[in-house]
């Protein structure tokens, strides 16, 4: 099965807080693959990429380094769209 | 960071007397400026930032549980109440089911850091069957403070 990955790091001022966490969770749930997020940092967790509660728990702020994974067919364009999202701030200004 | 932390006591609504997601809103933001949390020339306004905020996305996040929650302004210290209604309040929830606990966040707009800190910890207790099933379960103020101070104990 194949697997894809993307590090990146959350850049919008009021960190993945409800609105972007249910945005990310839209998106992941239009592929196949599982989708799994690993925060670092001082205190790492791992959310299902689909369910916004738990995404919502990661209470990732300002700056906290993210490990986005998915695993099934469309792994690599799952991971590609997601990363995008935080890329563009979830439309959000700063 | 702790439930006790933010949740006001004394703004618990065990009934809510409303059975819509708007009276719901208004009544439990009521409540925590009748407690002291907010002062009462802001709660049209801050009652009207949540409703706006529950267009744009429901907070019925599943499973009974709806969080409405705003950065506003005119809140000075971040502050919380939770409401219960026996019948259930329709908040559009994204598994289509009723509403049966509220869990109300305010949070002033500058600290974005405490305000994930909040959702963090309201989210992880209400991730667990048996915190949702006691919640929708306790009838009194003392029993949903109790509730909440074991769960802060971490049993």
């Amino acid at each position: 099965m194949p697997t894809a990955s993307r590090d990146i790091v959350v850049s919008n001022k009021l960190g993945l807080h409800a609105r972007p966490a249910m945005q990310f969770v839209d998106v992941a749930n239009q592929f196949t693959s599982s989708v799994t997020v690993h925060k670092g940092g001082e205190e790492p967790c791992d959310a299902d990429g689909k369910s916004v509660m738990q995404m919502i728990i990661l209470a990732a702020t300002e700056g906290t380094p993210l490990r986005i994974e998915a695993d099934g067919d469309d792994a690599q364009t799952a991971v590609d769209k997601l990363a995008e999202l935080f890329e563009k701030k979830f439309g959000e200004e700063e | 960071m702790k439930l006790r932390e933010f949740i006001v006591a004394d703004a618990i609504v065990p009934e809510l007397a409303a059975t819509d997601r708007d009276g719901a809103i208004r009544e439990l933001v009521t409540s925590l400026s009748g407690a002291g949390a907010l002062p009462a020339e802001s709660v049209d306004e801050v009652v009207a930032a949540l409703i706006k905020r529950e267009q744009n996305g429901s907070t019925g996040f599943g499973k009974g549980v709806a969080v409405p929650h705003v950065k506003h302004g005119k809140v000075r210290r971040m502050s919380g109440t939770i409401g219960r209604s026996a019948n259930g309040i329709d908040f559009a929830a994204l598994d289509h089911q009723p509403v049966y606990s509220v869990v109300l966040l305010l949070s002033p707009d500058n600290q974005p850091q405490q305000h994930l800190q909040a959702m963090n910890i309201v989210f992880s207790n209400l991730q667990k069957d048996t915190f949702r099933r006691f919640l929708r379960q306790s009838t009194t103020r003392d029993a949903i403070t109790d509730l909440l101070d074991e769960a802060d104990q971490g049993k």
